[in-house]
């Protein structure tokens, strides 16, 4: 049987707060230890006895996604009968999806519909009486995960990754007869014309996948923290932020007393907003308690707006502002420009990379360029903001990846000077991949196109 | 039955037809120890080649390699008779170097007639077969034209391009086999009669013409290769250099396609005279001109049937235009202005077989002891006919003497992937063999066919057993060089830098080992032989798998792996009268495909075309359910 190991969430896609991700298969405990980190440092998830619990935090690299509860199931005494692992989390759907694609970037693969079932069936798990019900399972599950899949699969999308294929089988079919028939048909030259097709796709792929956050954000909102220095005008600039759209505005009770979180709207972009107590030495326990919890926040956030006053000089607390800045998007906003200045654009540029914008909240200028600059930050690159063009399907994401990656190796055996004939392994495998997303297999696409486009001798 | 007295005779094996495809499997059952008949409707046709005068080229090389490996005769017999031999696609990887041929036609056609002459238990009978007899289920002999019957255990089927054949060119059409000869005409019905679908196919080829008539001041001579490397891995190299003859490049042109275009209305194939189905690889001219309308001229190859005749074949001009049309175009091309035709190009349209009737055993399904090869089973090409009549031979030969039967998979030989498409897939023309086709490429070489097969050869019983222990003994210098190149050390002294820079390549800046200076591309095993003072002697074809599984090994490990997911695919076996009506959540297409080309395993259900990766998954867990629901039922037997 298949013995790679498998990973979905198990729970139903809503938006409550709590759901599993399970994982099956020989890999899963090794996979959890490389993401879990437990409380105690000397724990080691592969050392665990079956049927154990476990608390820690889930990490993508550096990030911390969630808190999470681990249970081990050691194989057979598993549904799969496979070693398994669950997830429970708690942090929604966004935080699910993130780190079910952190367990598939350390070695799992996004199991296919029915398949924890199926496995379960295969391993002796599941009555015989049940077997009927584990096929139909198998060919609904795969059903609707097709319809799913199609569904959330946009037009200019499914175009954009024909157009990648024809790519891909036209050059492949061109290598091939040229392969088939040496003497009509030569390939001097054609590793230098491959490089630079190869290029150009990937550059287009990768521009295609990194809307898949931009998906997340237009579905899930931007963590937008806003920090500064007591008094600078964080709270007057919440408000003008949400005067201006005086649309859709909801108060969501902040978990905190002291962080408050406002929705907005800003062209399309959705913006979660977190205002934080002022950042300073105090030595008010409470107030403490405040300051901690926006640098927390600051750490979770996708975009921090950092609004220092212009009217006062720089201090300690400004630059410890500006270090939890660091590898975080961020926009600074020179705030109170209206008054005499005393801090100028140029002083901050000097200490930051982030872009820094002069604002009013008063006289309410400024904020156009910092709208554009938000837009700017999640949706740059060559691939304009257009909620059409966008991927929003994991296995649509994985799929891509795979063929980027296969891409990748045409590119690494051209490099590396091998024959033209090492190309096309890896060519066809990203038409594969690609295929999976439109829910169309190779079969003889590739014979066709040879005869199609190729004129073969004899 | 009052019926008139007829001759009988008796034979444990009948191969009907005596074409690439006949003469293996005729010698492979005759080899093995059958007694063995092959009927040919002309005995002087035996191993006729009626189109293109040479064997193997990308891809059809690699079978040849493959049947010699496996104990056939096609490589030895070229070996014998081939008058120019290039290897192809040498600036490539190993994967795609094929070896091509010219074949002198009447020498090769003699030779092979010579070695069937003298092949013990093998016996030619020159007659027209007309009917297969069976006694409802499995096969019992044969009959032929005169009334004859001969009661066979097994029956193969190689008829090529002779059932119902029929000639065509322009409004002219003629109801014979390949150049003129004797069509077989009733054989078709016969099998109708039993069951067994047929499709109508056709090819073509080119006019042949009097060498005289060239003026090959006007073309490119095209020599074969300084160094000769022969097909058969038995075939010692000294014994096949000589003198070469030339082959010649010329062009069609703008005027050349004029005259096609102007006489499309005349071609049989645009007025809907030929019905069959042609192959889209070996287009005629006149689709060539139509289809790739953009092209201003393309290649002509001249050919020389061979050394003692004039005739010459024109590569890529097949034709099924009219006689005066014919000899318009063909005087339009440089240096055959003053052309002599002496046979005119022509369309053949025959009856053959869909292969997915048979199993991958080559036999068909539903009738026990009848086996089929070549052209007959909608293929093209004498490199696939052969291959496929050595494997019927083989396993005709195998079911008789109540031994194992032989099926290739994909992973192992081209052979697997020619056999595997044709009985799964769906195919419209006659099928020829690439190297696009074969997923595993990298590993199924033509240099390591002997590696891969002669094994396999040798338990079927058609390789000595003197081959076999020097292919063992091949096996382990391999392994043993291998590992010695591993493990030499190379330093940095002025020696080896000197020879990478003759080699234009980087110096090193600190120690290697050989097999890191041998993967680099500008750089080879041969090449670093100055560097290896402590290099065994070894044989040619040892150094060739030193070289290349060192130069690739990553590539080569890759596929390695995905052969391993393969073939556990492969080995799930669905059993031969499983009921696909018994799983209910299979979709309708899948229940209808699986329940007519009843795949033996689940790799090759999940080749067939309409059957979803879902499916594959419901079949795996309703065996599944089958397996244990047998076994608790024995427990309970065992309890009782």
């Amino acid at each position: 049987m298949n013995h790679d190991t498998i990973a979905a969430i198990s729970t139903a896609m809503s938006s409550g707060g709590i759901g599993i991700i399970r994982i099956s298969g020989e890999e899963s405990f090794s996979i959890t230890e490389q993401i879990f980190h437990s409380k105690n440092p000397e724990k080691r998830i592969s050392d665990q006895p079956s049927y154990t619990v476990h608390y820690g935090n889930i990490y993508d690299g550096d990030e911390l996604l969630d808190e999470v509860i681990v249970l081990l199931m050691k194989g057979p005494h598993s549904y799969t009968t496979e070693d398994t692992v669950e997830i429970d989390c708690h942090g929604g759907l966004f935080v699910l999806r993130r780190i079910l694609e952190t367990v598939i970037k350390n070695g799992a693969r996004l199991a296919e519909p029915g398949e924890f079932t199926k496995r379960a069936f295969l391993g002796g798990r599941i009555d015989l009486s049940q077997a009927e019900a584990v096929m139909d399972l198998i060919q609904a599950e795969n059903q609707s995960a097709l319809e799913c899949s199609v569904s959330q699969l946009k037009g200019s999308v499914s175009e954009k990754i024909k157009d990648f294929r024809n790519q891909i089988l036209y050059e492949t079919a061109f290598l091939e007869s040229a392969l088939d028939d040496p003497e009509h048909i030569s390939l001097n030259g054609y590793a230098d014309r491959l490089s630079g097709i190869l290029k150009k796709l990937m550059i287009e792929i990768t521009a295609l996948l990194n809307t898949f956050d931009n998906g997340r954000i237009v579905r899930e909102g931007i963590k937008t923290v806003i920090l500064g220095k007591p008094n600078a005008g964080k709270s007057s600039l919440l408000n003008v932020l949400l005067g201006e759209e005086r649309a859709i505005v909801t108060d969501i009770a902040g978990t905190t007393r002291d962080v408050l979180e406002e929705q907005l709207y800003l062209n399309g972009l959705n913006l979660n907003l977190f205002d934080t107590a002022g950042i300073r030495k105090t030595r008010d326990v409470v107030e403490q308690i405040g300051v901690e919890k926006a640098k927390e926040r600051a750490q979770a956030a996708d975009l921090i707006l950092y609004v220092a006053d212009s009217s006062r000089n720089l201090d300690e607390s400004d630059e410890e502002i500006l270090d939890l800045l660091k590898d975080k998007k961020a926009i600074v906003l020179l705030n109170k420009s209206d008054l005499a200045s005393v801090v100028t654009e140029d002083m901050i540029r000097k200490k930051t990379e982030h872009p820094v914008i002069s604002i009013s909240v008063k006289e309410g200028y400024g904020l156009k360029e910092l709208e554009e600059k938000i837009q700017e930050l999640f949706f740059q690159g060559n691939i304009s903001f257009r909620e059409d063009l966008m991927i929003t399907n994991i296995r649509h994401k994985n799929a891509l990846e795979e063929a980027e990656k296969s891409l990748h190796m045409v590119w690494n055996s051209i490099e590396a000077g091998m024959p033209e004939d090492f190309y096309t392994i890896d060519l066809m495998d990203a038409y594969t991949s690609l295929g999976t997303i439109l829910g169309e297999e190779a079969g003889e696409d590739l014979i066709q196109e040879i005869f199609g486009k190729f004129c073969m001798g004899k | 039955m009052n019926s008139k007295s007829v001759y009988k005779d008796k034979c444990q094996a009948a191969v009907v037809g005596a074409g690439h495809a006949g003469c293996e499997a005729a010698l492979a059952c005759a080899r093995l120890g059958l007694k063995t008949i092959v009927f040919t409707v002309s005995i002087d046709s035996i191993a006729l080649m009626p189109c293109n005068p040479n064997i193997g080229g990308t891809s059809k090389g690699h079978l040849v390699r493959e049947i010699d490996a496996l104990g056939g005769e096609m490589g030895k017999n070229i070996d014998r008779t081939f008058i120019q031999s290039k290897m192809l696609n040498v600036s490539k990887g190993p994967a795609v170097h094929s070896l091509r041929a010219q074949a002198d036609k009447a020498e090769y056609s003699r030779s092979m007639r010579m070695v069937l002459e003298n092949t013990e238990n093998l016996s030619i009978v020159q007659a027209e077969v007309t009917d297969i007899l069976t006694d409802g289920q499995k096969i019992v002999g044969l009959k032929t034209y005169s009334g004859a019957v001969y009661e066979a255990e097994a029956v193969i089927l190689c008829t090529g391009t002779y059932l119902k054949a029929r000639c065509i060119y322009g409004d002219v059409s003629s109801n014979t086999g390949p150049n003129g000869l004797q069509a077989a005409n009733y054989l078709t019905d016969s099998l109708k009669a039993l069951g067994i679908e047929m499709y109508r196919f056709k090819t073509g080829t080119p006019a042949r013409i009097d060498k005289r008539s060239i003026d090959f001041s006007k073309m490119e001579e095209q020599f074969g290769d300084e160094k000769v490397i022969p097909f058969s891995f038995t075939t010692d190299p000294e014994d096949i250099q000589k003198e070469q003859a030339s082959c010649w490049l010329t062009y069609t042109n703008e005027k050349t396609h004029e005259i096609i275009r102007g006489n499309l209305d005349r071609s049989p194939l645009y007025s809907g005279i030929i019905e069959g189905t042609g192959p889209r690889y070996c287009p005629s001219i006149e689709d060539k001109v139509v289809k790739f309308a953009d092209k201003n001229r393309h290649q002509v190859f001249i050919e020389p049937e061979g050394l003692y005749t004039n005739e010459m074949y024109v590569g890529g001009m097949s034709s099924s235009l009219p006689e005066d049309v014919q000899h318009a175009m063909y005087s339009s091309v440089a240096g055959l202005e003053h052309v002599k035709i002496v046979r005119n190009a022509y369309a053949i349209e025959y009856d053959c077989i869909d292969p997915r009737q048979l199993l991958p055993t080559l036999e068909f399904r539903n009738i026990s002891g009848l086996f089929s090869g070549g052209q007959f089973n909608g293929s093209s090409g004498y490199e696939e006919a052969a291959a496929q009549g050595l494997l019927a031979g083989i396993n005709a030969s195998m079911k008789i003497l109540g031994k194992e039967q032989i099926i290739l998979d994909r992973s192992q030989a081209y052979i697997g992937v020619l056999i595997d498409d044709l009985v799964t897939k769906e195919n419209h023309e006659p099928y020829r063999m690439m190297t696009s086709r074969a997923e595993y490429r990298l590993l199924l070489r033509q240099d390591n066919a002997d590696l891969r097969l002669t094994a396999i050869g040798y338990k079927a019983g058609l390789i000595s057993e003197e081959r076999y222990q020097s292919l063992l003994e091949k096996k382990e210098q391999i392994k043993k060089e291998i590992e010695r190149v591993e493990h030499v050390n190379i330093g940095t002294g002025e020696r080896v830098q000197e020879l990478l820079k003759n080699a234009e390549s980087t110096p090193l800046t600190s120690g290697t080992t050989l097999a890191e200076l041998i993967r680099r591309p500008e750089l080879n095993y041969e090449l670093l032989a100055p560097l290896d003072t402590d290099r065994p002697e070894l044989a040619r074809g040892v150094a060739e798998q030193v070289n290349i599984n060192i130069k690739y090994d990553g590539y080569i490990k890759r596929q390695l792996k995905q052969v391993e997911q393969f073939k556990k695919m492969e080995k799930k076996s669905i059993p031969k009268d499983f009921s696909y009506d018994n799983v209910p959540s299979l979709r309708t297409e899948a229940r209808q495909k699986l329940e007519r080309y009843r795949p033996l395993s689940i790799g090759q259900a999940s080749r067939i075309s309409g059957v979803s990766p879902a499916d594959i998954s419901v079949l795996l867990v309703y065996l599944e359910q089958q397996k244990r629901r047998r076994s608790v039922e024995c427990a309970e037997l065992k309890r009782e």
